[in-house]
């Protein structure tokens, strides 16, 4: 770490780069030594937050959606005969925004408190690595659950630990419409075939969207060397990766059934036979086959460095260092996908703790900073989530499986910066005055704050304006 | 229709504020009266140009699109037909009213340069205007802006942050409806101050205050008396279809409006059809319903205006001829789009039809690409806009074999 930059000033960096900002006494605390805050988090061994208890999990919400549906399809037939029809989609979302709050409202509380904050800003880093979208209906419920279930064991584990989690995960099979790919050959397509010769067949086969995004943005990266070719067999490889329940009576019973809204490998919908993945060959081994190319991916150097650069862009710079990706790929190489040896490569790394910050603060970065800042939790669940869909950021809402983008172009627009404005001015005025602005100043910036911020706190004509003014400054909408 | 002089009593209810910013120097837009709107719609996810514009006509359509195929004009909930060979998908009326009046104009196996299957590179190179994803980190529309400095001509995007084909040096505007209160002019004064060293949120900060000044007196997302959303409530707190809706209307306000911007996009996601698509009816209709009263509600919007409007829409690539497993389709290639105003030379189809037998296809899954896209844009910015050859070579770098499409517009 470069000796130059002063103790605060290198506490106020850990905590706001690598976390989600000071709260107040944060700096203080930590200030001895602001990488060892860091690195430790990263060892603790893992623990699931208490905020967690009680959330229900990703198999129950998926039953319950998978028993609504059904429902709703039953009474869309009966409205087909001119029976009376009740509104059919808002039970649907009666029974999973709900579980939706719950999981926001959770995710919020353990950013707004936690002290393991590094550790926190990780399991959000990944999350949006492997992005579910809520505006899937069959994600709303299930997204929150994935983060917890499937993300945040392992985000100091090994990465194709987290990998394997990830792609057996009810919510990322049903977000990429991996339950019902079925192989042309597999037994279900050729029953279906034989049942329906003579009349149109009705064809089973394959999706190819999971594997084409494991590939891309999961594992290899764009440019990572795969062609059509591997996408159409890598899908083939994918048959039977499923979920339990579903789709009417004769398919839960021919395909193997397993729980309502669980992972089930679904044998009769697998495409039997041996297949080449980027050059190498997996023989049949059923669910065994996808298991063994998702390690070979996890392994693999354009892997290394896919997650290496976006893992430094994320912390550090948009267009990070070049000595800084080679770094961490060859930490990921060296250690076999270590993701706390990754990460704790990204702290060790000097460049990393330059007093300019690089990074403009997505919106969830803003709102938790802020809230950090002034130790403000708000009680009414829904008024904390109205603050993220105010300024555009919604949780689990990037409406892609590429996940929010993360570069500064992609957040700074005028209306954005009007939007966090309006934001902070409606904030401050509930809570300016009991949050001197000068002092929240130093919590949550300390030595970053420049002297023209603190003179514009220091003229302003009212406490909650100053305080708008910090959080609008630009040291405050950086890290 | 919403009159003038309703505009000026939603805008005298907003009071005060909108007129203090109204009176500071070196906030209002300085459109040249001449110049024509051009607003570019993107569809994000790869819209079935198969479904939405069917080539029933094909010999090949039916038994590839099998249950998800649209029915020939005639039958129940068959296509819309164009012109006895292309239809337009049942939940697109509007549009075919715009056919009608002779301001549509469907072009069809058409794509960027890009050839491979990335949404996310795809609408890179959708949007960058180049042949490769990245190939320049600006998008072609801020470079048009660009090559249109000195006519006091504005770019917009409706939304809070600036999609990439509007991304560049020029400085541009974003806006979306609120449903925060108003912030005090004295507060912006003090944070212009504050930003006087940081030049991206001064120059932001400058663009939000003059866009906001010209959306609040074009309506602000207020809804208008007498429409489907209560009175009194505002886009903001619309939801869905709605909501776009109020957006696109209010958008259309604000690009009529004497100083107002005249480059406008727009983008709407969710077209990523890869499982239970549906046919003429099922998930991609209802999404098409929705789009059509959203370019409908644009268009009224723009009143007047619309007579010298066009509007691109399209998207990152087509999807594959034949339906999937999951009764959807996976990612294409080649891909429809269309163009739509007044000033559009619509009622035509234009297209180089490759056909959608096996051998026709590109790989032997999508629908080939005969059109190159930047040559429709090309043709747009050259004819609609006035921007010159040489500067056209900038705007799409790499693109110096594609020629301009001629007539796209009414002279």
């Amino acid at each position: 770490m470069p000796l130059s930059i002063e103790p605060l000033t290198r506490a106020a960096i850990a905590t706001n780069r690598f976390g989600f900002g000071a709260r107040p006494g944060d700096l203080a605390a930590i200030v001895g030594d602001p990488r060892g805050w860091l690195l430790e988090q990263l060892r603790k061994p893992y623990q699931a937050p208490r905020e967690l208890e009680g959330l229900a999990s990703s198999r129950e919400i998926l039953a319950t959606y998978l028993q609504l549906r059904q429902e709703r399809a039953e009474e869309k037939k009966r409205a087909e005969l001119g029976l009376a029809a009740a509104t059919l989609v808002e039970p649907l979302r009666a029974a999973l925004v709900p579980h939706y709050v719950a999981q926001a409202d959770a995710r919020t509380r353990i950013a707004l408190t936690s002290p393991d904050a590094f550790r926190e800003r990780l399991v959000h880093f990944w999350a949006n690595h492997f992005a579910v979208s809520i505006d899937k209906p069959i994600c709303l419920g299930t997204a929150g659950a994935f983060e917890n279930e499937a993300i945040r064991p392992h985000v100091c584990g090994r990465f194709a630990d987290l990998l394997l989690a990830v792609e057996r995960h009810p919510a990322m099979i049903t977000y990429l419409d991996n339950q019902r790919s079925v192989g042309s050959n597999s037994v279900l397509a050729q029953r279906a075939s034989r049942r329906r010769q003579g009349t149109e067949a009705l064809r089973l086969g394959l999706n190819e969207n999971l594997a084409r995004e494991i590939l891309e943005l999961h594992t290899l990266g764009v440019d990572g060397g795969y062609t059509q070719a591997d996408v159409t067999s890598f899908a083939a490889v994918l048959t039977g990766w499923s979920i339990g329940g579903g789709e009417g009576r004769d398919r839960a019973a021919e395909n193997g059934g397993g729980a309502p809204g669980a992972f089930v490998f679904r044998e009769a919908l697998h495409e039997p036979g041996g297949r080449t993945v980027l050059g190498r060959r997996y023989e049949e081994a059923g669910i065994g086959q996808g298991e063994a190319v998702l390690r070979d991916l996890a392994a693999h150097p354009a892997t290394a460095r896919h997650i290496a650069t976006k893992l430094a862009r994320h912390f550090v710079a948009d267009d990070p260092p070049a000595d800084l990706v080679d770094r961490l790929t060859r930490i990921y190489q060296a250690y076999e996908g270590d993701l706390g040896q990754v990460s704790s490569a990204l702290v060790a790394w000097d460049g990393a703790w330059l007093r300019d910050a690089r990074k403009y603060k997505q919106p969830h970065e803003f709102i938790y900073s802020t809230l950090r800042a002034l130790s403000v939790l708000p009680h009414e669940p829904k008024v904390l989530l109205a603050s993220f869909e105010a300024l555009g950021q919604r949780h689990w809402s990037p409406g892609s499986p590429a996940g929010w983008p993360d570069r500064q172009a992609d957040w700074d627009g005028a209306d954005a910066l009007m939007k966090r404005i309006e934001w902070s001015v409606a904030l401050a005025g509930r809570v300016g005055d009991a949050s001197p602005a000068i002092a929240a100043a130093e919590t949550s910036l300390g030595p970053l704050a420049s002297e023209h911020t603190r003179s514009a706190l220091a003229n302003a004509d009212s406490g909650s304006q100053a305080l708008a003014l910090l959080l609008m400054s630009p040291e405050f909408q950086r890290r | 229709m919403r009159t003038r002089r309703e505009f000026l009593s939603v805008s005298a209810k907003i009071g005060v504020a909108a007129a203090l910013f109204h009176g500071l120097p070196g906030v209002s837009f300085a459109a040249a009266p001449g110049s024509r709107p051009f607003v570019v719609v993107i569809l994000r996810g790869a819209l079935d140009g198969l479904s939405a514009v069917p080539p029933y006509g094909d010999p090949d359509y039916a038994a590839a699109r099998g249950p998800i195929a649209i029915g020939r004009p005639g039958e129940a909930r068959g296509a819309l037909d164009l012109d006895g060979f292309f239809g337009l998908h049942p939940s697109l009326p509007l549009l075919g009213e715009r056919w009608r009046a002779g301001e549509l104009l469907v072009v069809h196996a058409a794509a960027s340069a890009y050839r491979e299957r990335s949404h996310f590179d795809g609408q890179n190179v959708l949007e960058n205007g180049g042949d490769r994803p990245s190939a320049t980190a600006s998008g072609w529309l801020n470079r048009a802006l660009g090559a249109l400095a000195g006519r006091g001509i504005d770019g917009l995007a409706l939304g809070q942050n600036v999609p990439l084909i509007l991304r560049g040096p020029v400085p541009v505007a974003s806006w979306a409806p609120s449903r925060l209160p108003e912030v005090e002019p004295d507060l912006l004064a003090r944070l212009r101050d504050l930003y006087s060293q940081d030049d991206v949120l001064s120059a932001r900060l400058d663009e939000a205050t003059r866009i906001g000044a010209l959306a609040d007196e074009q309506g602000g997302g207020m809804a208008p008396a007498g429409t489907a959303v209560a009175s009194g409530k505002t886009a903001a707190n619309a939801g869905g279809v709605e909501r776009l809706k109020l957006v696109a209307e209010t958008a259309g306000h604000m690009i009529a409006a004497p100083d107002g911007p005249r480059i406008a996009v727009f983008d709407a996601t969710g077209w990523d059809t890869h499982a239970s698509e549906g046919g003429a009816e099922g998930a991609l209709a209802g999404r098409l319903a929705g789009l059509d009263q959203v370019l409908d509600a644009l268009r009224r919007g723009l009143g007047t205006q619309w007579e010298r409007t066009a509007v691109l829409v399209c998207t990152e690539f087509g999807r594959t001829v034949q339906v999937n497993g999951t009764r959807g389709t996976d990612h294409g290639t080649g891909a429809a789009a269309w163009l739509l105003g007044g000033a559009v030379r619509g009622g035509r189809v234009l297209a180089d039809w490759p056909g959608l037998a096996l051998a026709q296809r590109h790989e032997g899954r999508d629908l080939r690409a005969t059109t190159d896209l930047r040559g429709v844009a090309k043709g747009l910015l050259r004819d609609h806009l006035g921007i010159s050859e040489p500067a056209l070579a900038e705007v799409f770098p790499g693109a110096e074999r594609v020629a301009p499409i001629k007539d796209l517009v009414r002279a």
